[in-house]
């Protein structure tokens, strides 16, 4: 294990997790052998596109995945060193909320429409915490000034379609939040906003991470917003992580192709009128996977011996690993 | 198999992330299934003895032939493995002659109303408007009256009936439930993009309806119509039980039943067997449309 | 016919507009809340003009609820607006009926945001590439059309090989090539791009931008690029407009609306996106806006933008500021237009 980070014990720690699904065409592998870890305050971007395995890591730690047709076949998840995939259900709901707790995509869908939003936030503080009716309410309306709705307690009892996208959204993180939750998961929780909105929820959820001492783990397709929100990024392809490290650092200087790749073909203003400098292809059949690295049918720079062998990570700077036998390479040209 | 790209704020719920649907359902061939296999193979056996009812009952004569009333209502034996019917005739070439009416009825019928209600389901989704409102309301109407009582009134407005009189009269009312159903899932397709996109092309109404529309809308009527064939058949021989439907000299599981009834302690064999031949054909078509909606068209349930 | 009047007209007016919207207002009314309560209407768009000229890319940019995806589906022809016109050469695309609109529809082409579901899922790629050639038989004779289906698929970038497979079989990506094959099938004149590439991954989006970008080139074709993506837009446009609540609020050249944005909204949309505000050599500075767009059910009085609006004064919500010239080919509607905040250029 090449942990990027002295010893400092984990707030969560993943080891070579594997899960696969079953399909109609047979089973996909849609995480490989995943190592991260993670400290208290600290907060790290996944990033990846669709079927990078971002979003089932995600969904694996908080046990939302649905098995079957998914099934973790290996590793551990450990956090503060209990393995959240040996525990059971009533463990695993107890720490649901109280140790992790996610924010989603789309608010709509996580919020209860027939329920006013105080009471979906209250509910947190009867079920884990016992409280009456009315401190829940008091709680409710405390945790919405928290994450800046106006006006909380005139609409504690508004039903979530009253609220704007935003809103809502801000109604979820503070459910998400409400039980001061050790570790926070976002999937991609901007996605669906506004670029006005977005900026509002992007401050608010840094604001609350750093603020609360909270380990949060932001999972987004979009190299700007993990540049602006995470101190560490992981950058996953093909259900693998290919190159971890510190996001500034990682994001000037990529070491590997990839990576490069997804940094240079945004559309920044010295190109315009010029061809993008696209990355050819698509990213790989998750059923057929090929035999070497999963990203040499796509990369400029490879050679047979990434085509016959998996390349692992490996460090190749300070507190940075990347899994491409060319990151030299990489790294001297980008 | 991440669930996340990016999305037009307007539209988060359709993010295109189309990896769920291949990991959804069935991780076996669906025509594997044993509920599947079971159902098919029944309901192929009914369809192949109404087609050629002499391959089961070897290449001898028809029902009505070699009948000695000096038998009538002997209880199965070697010779007669259903025994003999009141017209001293071989009763199991009489069952198996009478699946013919029975699997014609439900599946001419299910044919035609899925004709009509593939047409003019098509024409009230697509068109809306007037067109909509005036297919609607005769739904609407055909709907209010009960299904049954309305086949019988026309029924009685004929002196014998063969199977095709009774084809009429089920057929006369068993659509306007499709043709609901279809023009729901048109309303659905309608607006999809390809259908915008042949329309900008300058596709006309009668392309957009054959090419786009029906292709894509179809299945969920096929499947409704494929589970009504069994309530046909069922109908029919309901209506031929009472006397309403099928009239000798047709040979009909109905008419055996009704037969049988006054000698059903002379002679339960003459109502045991068409009865469990009508239960086991229905139950088979009930299964094999089941089987085939939760493949094709889950939603429905 | 009106198809040799047609092919014979543009190369005489290049100085004008190819495409033309004057006071296009497209409301839809919403089901009341209650029985005889009072009837409103979704004012999507509401009084715009904008022009589209010959081989150029007009970028529109703005927020849900702005009227964006409306202005495409008006712009295509597929909905006729409550009130203005949608002139094409001069002509009104909604006046014309039968024959007339169909041929007219070929010069304008839309590419949609879900490149599946813009795919009949039970045709194959040949059914779908044929389908143009069957409505518009005149096109391309018989004998000619599966050279020309071959040669479309080779200008995507797809493996005419692949002729026989259905779109579920193609990626993301490639199932966006197909639209755009089957948009250019019949040489339309202008591609309106409603978020084309929005719903692909990120290491697809910049083939896809840089294929049409080639497309114009070799077919000197005009786009209308919208997106939510700002970088995207300000890459591949020639002029740009911002809208907010069915109202163009600025135009101009992609360089006066994305480094000299003289409209508070435009300034405040600019600076939210962290892409945008990261670019190495700007200084950007985040102008934080108050909550969310308002509906477009009840705007706003006055300037649309007051109620969010860092520099509003009281005037701003009692009249609405006209789209006025700030600069050459630059306008923006607002009473006080120009920089907001000290560090923005």
């Amino acid at each position: 294990m090449n942990k990027p980070h002295e010893a400092a014990p984990s707030l969560l720690e993943i080891k070579d997790l594997r899960v696969e699904f079953a399909t109609r065409q047979g089973v996909a592998t849609a995480i490989n052998g995943v190592n991260l870890s993670l400290q208290r305050g600290r907060s790290l971007g996944i990033l990846g596109e669709s079927g990078s395995g971002k979003s089932v890591t995600a969904r694996t730690i908080m046990g939302l995945l649905d098995t079957p047709p998914a099934r973790v076949t290996h590793g551990q998840i450990l956090l503060n060193g209990e393995d959240l995939l040996a525990v059971n259900a009533k463990r695993r709901r107890s720490l649901n909320g109280a140790s992790v707790a996610m924010v989603f995509q789309d608010a709509l869908s996580a919020l209860n429409p027939v329920h006013p939003v105080g009471r979906q936030i209250g509910e947190l503080y009867r079920v884990h915490r016992g409280y009456s009716r009315a401190a829940a309410k008091r709680a409710a309306i405390e945790m919405m000034d928290r994450v800046r709705i106006p006006a909380a307690a005139k609409r504690v009892n508004d039903y979530p379609h009253q609220f704007s996208g935003g809103m809502r959204q801000r109604i979820v993180i503070a459910m998400a939040l409400a039980l001061d939750p050790e570790l926070l998961i976002a999937d991609e929780p901007t996605t669906a906003l506004d670029v006005t909105v977005q900026a509002q929820i992007l401050e608010l959820l840094k604001e609350q991470q750093s603020e609360n001492n909270m380990g949060l783990i932001l999972i987004t397709h979009d190299i700007s917003v993990v540049r602006e929100v995470t101190d560490e990024v992981a950058v996953m392809y093909a259900g693998r992580i290919i190159e971890r490290g510190p996001t500034a650092e990682l994001l000037a200087h990529p070491a590997h192709p990839y990576t490069r790749g997804l940094a240079a073909s945004i559309a920044s203003e010295e190109l315009k009128g010029q061809q993008l400098p696209a990355i050819p292809g698509s990213p790989p059949d998750l059923l057929r996977l090929p035999q070497g690295c999963s990203f040499a049918a796509r990369c400029p720079l490879a050679d047979q011996a990434c085509t016959a062998t998996i390349p692992v990570l490996q460090p190749v700077a300070l507190q940075r690993d990347t899994a491409c036998f060319k990151s030299e390479e990489v790294l001297v040209h980008a | 198999m991440s669930t996340t790209t990016t999305v037009n704020p307007l539209d988060g719920a359709k993010a295109v992330d189309r990896a769920p649907d291949k990991v959804r359902g069935a991780h076996r061939r669906w025509w594997l299934k044993p509920r599947f296999v079971i159902s098919g193979a029944i309901v192929l056996l009914m369809i192949v003895m109404a087609a050629f009812p002499q391959l089961f009952t070897g290449f001898g004569p028809g029902p009505t032939e070699n009948c000695d009333i000096l038998k009538s209502n002997q209880p199965p034996s070697a010779e007669h493995l259903f025994g003999i019917d009141i017209q001293g005739c071989d009763y199991y070439t009489n069952v198996i002659y009478g699946a013919r009416a029975s699997i014609l009825v439900g599946i001419v019928v299910s044919a035609i109303a899925f004709g009509i209600a593939a047409l003019v389901g098509a024409l009230a989704g697509y068109f809306g408007g007037w067109v909509d409102a005036v297919i609607s309301r005769i739904c609407d109407m055909a709907f209010g009256l009960p299904f049954i009582l309305a086949a019988i009134v026309v029924l009685q407005l004929f002196g014998e009936r063969n199977v095709w009189t009774v084809i009429f009269a089920l057929a006369l009312f068993s659509w306007p439930g499709g043709v609901r159903f279809m023009r729901s899932s048109v309303l659905e397709v309608r607006n999809r993009e390809y259908v915008q996109a042949a329309r900008l092309l300058g596709a006309g109404n009668g392309r957009i309806l054959r090419k786009h529309i029906v292709p894509n809308a179809i299945t969920p009527l096929l499947v409704l119509q494929t589970l009504g064939v069994g309530g046909m058949i069922s109908a029919e021989a309901g209506l031929t039980f009472i006397g309403i439907g099928l009239t000798p000299p047709a040979v009909s599981w109905g008419l055996q039943l009704a037969a049988a009834r006054e000698y059903i302690d002379a002679a339960p064999h003459l109502l045991m067997f068409p009865a469990i031949f009508l239960t086991i054909t229905v139950l088979g078509f009930v299964l094999f449309g089941e089987a085939m909606r939760d493949e094709f068209d889950p939603k429905g349930k | 016919m009106l198809n040799t009047q047609l092919e014979q007209q543009p190369k005489d007016s290049v100085q004008g507009p190819l495409m033309e919207i004057r006071g296009v207002k497209m409301h839809y009314p919403v089901a009341r809340a209650m029985p005889f309560g009072p009837r409103k209407t979704v004012k999507a768009l509401d009084g715009v003009d904008l022009e589209i000229r010959q081989g150029e890319t007009l970028g529109i940019i703005g927020e849900s609820g702005c009227g964006k995806s409306t202005l495409a589906r008006v712009l295509s022809g597929l909905e006729k607006p409550t009130e203005g016109q949608v002139l094409f050469e001069g002509q009104d695309i909604n006046t014309l009926h039968g024959a007339e609109r169909a041929q007219m529809r070929r010069n304008i082409q839309l590419i949609f945001q879900d490149p599946y579901a813009s795919l009949n899922p039970r045709m194959t790629i040949e059914q779908i590439l044929m389908e143009p050639f069957e409505i518009h038989p005149d096109a391309v004779p018989r004998s000619g059309r599966r050279a020309k289906i071959a040669e479309l698929m080779a200008l995507v970038g797809l493996n005419p090989d692949h002729l026989e497979r259905y779109p579920h079989n193609f990626s993301g990506g490639q199932q966006q090539r197909i639209g755009i094959a089957r948009g250019i099938a019949l040489n339309p004149k202008v591609l309106i791009c409603d978020e084309a590439v929005s719903a692909l991954d990120v290491s697809v989006r910049a083939q896809v931008v840089n294929l049409l970008a080639s497309l114009q080139q070799e077919l000197g074709l005009s786009y209308v690029f919208i997106a939510h993506d700002l970088q995207i837009v300000r890459h591949i446009s020639d002029t740009v407009a911002a809208m907010y609540l069915g109202r163009v609020i600025e135009t101009g050249t992609y360089d006066q609306v994305y480094d000299r944005s003289a409209h508070p909204y435009t300034q405040a949309l600019l600076s939210a996106a962290p892409e945008l505000r990261q670019e190495p050599g700007k200084s950007r500075q985040l102008i934080m806006l108050q909550g969310d767009p308002p509906s477009p059910i009840d705007p706003p009085s006055g300037c649309r933008f007051h109620t969010r609006c860092p520099v509003a004064r009281p005037s701003c919500a009692t009249a609405e500021p006209g789209l006025d010239p700030v600069g050459e080919g630059h306008a923006a509607r607002c009473f006080f237009p120009g920089p907001i905040g000290p560090t923005n250029n």
